[in-house]
């Protein structure tokens, strides 16, 4: 597997930062599930944010796994939230009726630290 | 050449073809004869004279689409659309070119002696002088569809106002039916004002909105579901008593959106959620 399939996995504190820049295919989104979950157990982490901020495109596929790993976190105790999403594309997946139940979203990263327990979260582990 | 003799007619008589066309325009009765001037009347008529001639000059019997007419043409629709702007009806419109035929066909008839010429002639004349006047109908017509077009845009544009409320709530106050060409204007500018703003609660103030049906519902759901992917919460406000009447007799499912009778409870409601409160002075 060459290496620009791997979505890296940033932790800051005790979050797990996922900026998701290029266009997904089935075997990334395996991988994502597989790091994320093996990630969160490492780390002990509470929280995920999914940073969505670069894609113009978001499909069936992708809303599915955005759904599939906020599911994921939670069983591990750890709260999803998907941030950054563009007004285009949030346009699209209503129209497609892709409304994302149970997803947490906000605006941008700051955002989603704060609504993930405020910045003290996100601070280093001393 | 075809259409020769309707030319050699116009030539020879010009000035009184004109005066006796001109004279039959004012004598119509119609409601907006008196919105144009006789001396503008007559310059119009001159020029459009003119450019029938340059017109039958250059014909090469391909009808009024050829190049040959356009000259004639473009005087023509700019006169259909002052006019259209004017108020005149189409048919005043049309009757500009087709009041040219008496006179022209008066000058026919008793310049040509044989029949069947003159029968072939005055066909030509009115097959000419007819599409003349159907493409003054068309002309006038579309530029008052243009003005339906731009009204219905500068409407939209009106109706969908994003406003800043406080630091981070945005309120949209909905005025009149939502169909989907609006919402999507209304997601459309409400999403990127959320963007711009960083606001975290917009309210969506229907008190204007006349009456609120499953198809409206299903439009206000989706605003609040695509805001919702942004990160915003959203407040739906100025239910009236017989819209939440309506609401649950058509069995329309607002899910877990938070609604508020009037805007000043959403806003409140808004502040609240921030964490603000609002306090009288003490001074009265």
């Amino acid at each position: 597997m060459s290496g620009i399939d791997v979505i890296p996995i940033l932790r800051i504190g005790e979050l797990l930062l996922v900026t998701i820049q290029v266009d997904m295919h089935d075997r990334m989104a395996m991988q994502l599930q597989e790091d994320l979950t093996d990630r969160i157990v490492e780390t002990n982490a509470k929280g995920v944010l999914i940073d969505i901020s670069a894609l113009e495109v978001v499909d069936s596929f992708i809303g599915r796994m955005l759904a599939n790993i906020t599911s994921m976190s939670r069983i591990l105790d750890a709260e999803t939230v998907v941030v950054g999403m563009r007004p285009a594309v949030a346009i699209t997946l209503v129209e497609l009726g892709l409304e994302l139940p149970g997803v947490r979203t906000a605006l941008d990263v700051d955002r989603g630290i704060e609504l993930l327990g405020g910045p003290a979260l996100g601070r280093p582990k001393r | 050449m075809a259409n020769s003799a309707l030319l050699d007619v116009i030539e020879q008589h010009e000035s009184e073809i004109l005066d006796e066309w001109t004279a039959l325009q004012q004598r119509s009765k119609s409601s907006a004869t008196g919105m144009i001037g006789a001396e503008q009347r007559r310059r119009e008529s001159a020029d459009f004279l003119r450019h029938v001639v340059t017109g039958l000059q250059k014909d090469s019997g391909d009808g009024i689409e050829a190049p040959a007419w356009d000259s004639a043409r473009d005087l023509l629709g700019d006169l259909s659309r002052s006019r259209a702007r004017q108020g005149f009806t189409p048919s005043e419109t049309a009757m500009f070119v087709l009041s040219l035929k008496q006179p022209l066909f008066d000058r026919l008839s008793s310049s040509l002696k044989d029949a069947p010429t003159l029968a072939r002639e005055l066909w030509d004349a009115s097959r000419l002088l007819d599409g003349l006047g159907l493409y003054t109908t068309e002309v006038h017509q579309k530029g008052r569809e243009d003005v339906i077009r731009r009204q219905q845009q500068e409407l939209l544009e009106l109706s969908t106002p994003v406003i800043r409320l406080w630091d981070g709530i945005l309120a949209v106050p909905l005025i009149g039916t939502l169909d989907s060409a609006r919402t999507q204007v209304v997601m459309e500018s409400l999403l990127s004002q959320i963007v711009t703003t960083g606001a975290s609660i917009a309210v969506i103030d229907i008190t204007g909105v006349p009456t609120v049906d499953t198809l409206v519902a299903q439009h206000l759901l989706k605003t609040v579901s695509a805001a919702r992917l942004m990160g915003a919460d959203c407040i739906i406000s100025g239910i009236r008593p017989q819209i939440a009447q309506t609401i649950v007799h058509l069995g329309v499912d607002l899910g877990d959106v938070t609604t508020k009778a009037s805007l000043a409870e959403a806003f409140r409601h808004a502040l609240a959620i921030k964490g603000l409160h609002v306090q009288a002075d003490g001074r009265e």
